[in-house]
């Protein structure tokens, strides 16, 4: 496997990756707007926080209502992290690995940028965003699907395993911050009320909510979803799984002691949440430590495989 | 579309599909029968129903423009150009016996030049070709085959009868569109395939990989082939992610692979340097190895030239193979190959003017109104002189261009190119002038494609049919019709 094409492949799954959980990051605060009481106002701004676009959104937009922020997620060609702009990464690194690709998968990618691009007036307007959401996750699945029964499971497999799962999980940690600043933000007396609400709808965004209830069978609350979806074992968007997916694909590829030693690390600094009060501005500082250590994770996974020094022992 | 053949008519020009009384040619007439039936509303179906896969499928093409470089949906015509087998058979002789004899004449050129002491062929073309290259003097790549992959241009006159009209040994392109437009045709009409015997040509991809691991220098089991593309801004960068795919080989670009002190060639893997055995490079000579060329290049690799000579890497098309692409060279093929092979060519030239020549010169400047002008070494419908759609000023130019630089111009008169229908954006259906591209390969054995691919001016009237020129495509069939006749049609 040549560099250059481990290297596409790893930024071609963490881009389709970054498509689909866009899409549910939206539509998390969409559904939102259907179950809050009337009184609660969702702050859409904070979706922008949490991506860490304030700079590049002030840039562009005077107001920071509904409508821009949607736009700025999920249309905007300034944004590079746009679901728009995503989807242009993957069909760019696609493009340029088609060779060691199952044929199937640059249609289906065509397919789905076409759809975005011709339709995305519907995300941006909220009368017809949810089934517009959808249709993106679905076609994000559709193409998961493919590699999944069809994709060899040679190095270019697990560089897309990594760049998946570590797409994940950085999205997971974000989504889960947004979840507790609104919780934050609201008033003491609604916050028991608030709290089923928005956390049933985390879990829902990840297609979470009924393993939650076979795996955890209580009522939803703030501290039982964070920590399942931190440390479930077997649930395939948590915390936990993503990193032991990245651990065990690195395993199959030269090089990887440093790798696997970092996400030890970085699980046994995952931890459990007792009770909700604990998800206060410390557990969003928690949060971000995380963040930190993903990026560092990416760093290590560039330089491993993706630079390639002459004389290195073949 | 009833009654397609009462109105359509082509005359003076061959049509392919339908003669001069109406009626179809004998391998289109299942074609055509089929597309009377078609009401036209359907027959519009089916157009959208080809444009919409085109781009579901990805299938494009790059132009350069001022404002950039632009992606292009290919273009596509649905009704496909089809060609009796028995015709084909004797296309397909012509073409192995002229790319035998000009892999025999560039291995000679870059060998003992017997062919300019015997007097075939004038030793000033080769001193002044742009393409021979004197840093591949003396090298003897395998089975004496220099241009592996050619793309020859046929055309047919009024006569219907085939003529080259160029030769493409360099990185001739073109070949996956030829394969996409079957796939195309297959979904668009696809119950023409049950009655029609219409050759298949899926199996280029085996054959072109069959040719390239004929070269490796290695006699391993699994050569190392890799596809070389300078990268997605070149034009036919759609076309060699295709056939990397296709052939299951390596798409690398010139920062992937690098020539160690050992004078072989690697590529960089997350494993660590593998060697490559063959490439097939989409990449011109010039650019191939700044340490041999050009220095500022960056899309090749530095020291590839000594790795090929030293015979541990196999080149495809080789280096120097352009050099019979010339369109002077051209004149002589029909010598050439009177002169290695010692046949009658079975394919003839198109006649062609030298304007080195002073008498032939004279003539291209008394009639350039009329004649074509071709430079010698370009490629893509650049840099064309079409004597009869052009104005006074542009047959100025030319004049003086001639004058000028002798050596670097060829005219050739204005073909009666035959035709073939197209479904107009009216849908109403049209002749338009066409070409013929045959891919043809050469290493330990020959091969060429079951017809190639057919490129369509689709500006009524125009001759020039280059997709960077806004020409477009169609599916070409090569039919059998012995066979439908035997099943008692």
């Amino acid at each position: 496997m040549l560099s250059r094409v481990a290297e596409r492949l790893y930024w071609s799954a963490r881009y389709l990756e970054r498509v689909e959980n866009t899409a549910r990051l939206v539509s998390v605060y969409d559904e939102l707007l259907f179950d809050l009481p009337r009184e609660v106002e969702i702050s859409w701004y904070n979706l922008i926080t949490i991506n860490s676009g304030t700079e590049a959104f002030e840039q562009r937009y005077k107001n920071k209502d509904e409508r821009n922020v949607v736009k700025f997620l999920l249309s905007d060609d300034t944004n590079s992290s746009s679901m728009l702009s995503s989807l242009k990464m993957v069909r760019e690194n696609i493009r340029t690995t088609r060779d060691v690709l199952p044929q199937e998968m640059w249609e289906l990618v065509n397919e789905l940028d076409l759809f975005a691009r011709q339709n995305i007036k519907q995300g941006i307007n909220r009368s017809e965003r949810h089934a517009f959401l959808n249709t993106i996750i679905e076609g994000c699945q559709k193409v998961v699907g493919l590699l999944a029964a069809t994709m060899c499971r040679d190095a270019g497999w697990h560089f897309m395993i990594m760049g998946r799962y570590i797409e994940r999980a950085d999205m997971n940690t974000r989504i889960l911050d947004a979840a507790v600043s609104q919780m934050l933000l609201s008033e003491e007396d609604e916050v028991i009320k608030l709290g089923q609400v928005i956390w049933t709808k985390v879990l829902k965004s990840q297609s979470a909510l009924l393993n939650y209830r076979r795996t955890v069978r209580s009522t939803v609350n703030g501290a039982k979803a964070v920590s399942f979806l931190m440390m479930d074992d077997y649930f395939p968007r948590s915390q936990k799984y993503c990193m032991t997916q990245i651990r065990e694909a690195a395993s199959t590829l030269p090089r990887s002691g440093l790798i696997a030693a970092n996400i030890d690390k970085l699980l046994e600094e995952t931890n459990a949440v007792e009770s909700s009060e604990e998800l206060n501005q410390d557990y969003r500082e928690h949060l971000n430590d995380i963040q930190v250590a993903i990026i560092e994770l990416n760093h290590q996974i560039t330089e491993n495989w993706f630079y390639f020094r002459q004389g290195d022992a073949a | 579309m009833e009654k397609l053949s009462q109105d359509y008519r082509s005359a003076p020009f061959f049509d392919e599909l339908i003669d001069h009384e109406g009626a179809p040619r004998p391998p289109a007439r299942q074609l055509l029968h089929y597309l009377e039936s078609l009401p036209p509303e359907e027959l519009d179906k089916r157009r959208q129903t080809a444009e919409a896969t085109i781009q579901e499928m990805g299938i494009s093409f790059t132009v350069y423009t001022d404002e950039g470089n632009i992606d292009r949906s290919w273009p596509f015509d649905i009704i496909p150009r089809t060609i009796d087998a028995t015709d084909w058979k004797i296309a397909e002789a012509g073409l192995k016996q002229r790319l035998t004899a000009l892999n025999q004449f560039i291995d000679d050129l870059y060998h003992d030049q017997n062919c300019i002491k015997d007097g075939v062929i004038p030793e000033h073309i080769i001193k002044d070709s742009k393409n021979f290259r004197p840093e591949c003097v003396g090298v003897s790549p395998a089975f004496g085959v220099w241009a592996h992959i050619c793309g020859t241009d046929l055309v047919r006159d009024a006569d219907g009868e085939f003529y080259v009209l160029e030769d493409n040994l360099r990185v001739p392109s073109g070949v996956s569109y030829m394969l996409e437009n079957r796939a195309l045709t297959k979904r668009v009409l696809p119950e023409l395939f049950e009655n029609d015997r219409i050759l298949p040509l899926d199996s280029y991809p085996a054959q072109l990989f069959e040719t390239l691991a004929a070269l490796s220098p290695r006699q391993v089991a699994q050569p190392e082939i890799v596809v070389l593309t300078p990268g997605i801004y070149n034009s036919a960068y759609f076309e060699h992610a295709f056939l990397a795919q296709q052939m299951g080989a390596e798409l690398v670009e010139g920062s992937d692979l690098f020539v160690d002190e050992d004078d072989c060639v690697y590529m960089k893997t997350i494993y660590g340097p593998e060697r490559v055995d063959v490439i097939y490079r989409r990449i011109d000579d010039l650019f191939i190895d700044p340490e041999a060329f050009e220095p500022d290049s960056v899309l090749g690799v530095p020291g590839l030239m000594r790795a090929w000579r030293a015979g541990n890497v196999a080149l495809a098309n080789a280096p120097g193979a352009g050099v019979a692409d010339d369109k002077v060279v051209y004149a002589y093929v029909p010598a050439l190959i009177r002169y290695y092979l010692d046949e009658e060519p079975i394919l003839k030239n198109v006649e062609t003017y030298l304007c080195e020549k002073e008498e032939d010169r004279e003539f291209v400047l008394a009639h350039l109104d009329k004649l074509v002008v071709k430079p010698a070494n370009e490629s893509g419908g650049y840099g064309m002189l079409v004597g009869p759609h052009s104005t006074k000023k542009e047959q100025q130019t030319f004049a003086k261009l001639i004058k000028e630089n002798p050596r670097n111009y060829i005219a050739q008169p204005t073909l009666k190119l035959s035709t073939a229908p197209i479904l107009t954006d009216k849908g109403e259906i049209d002749p338009r002038h066409l070409d013929l591209r045959p891919f043809i390969l050469q290493s330990k054995d020959t091969y060429v494609t079951t017809g190639g691919l057919t490129r369509v001016a689709m500006k009524k009237g125009s001759l020039v049919v280059n997709s960077s020129q806004g020409g477009g495509s169609k599916d070409t069939w090569i039919v059998d019709t012995k066979g439908t006749e035997a099943k008692g049609e």
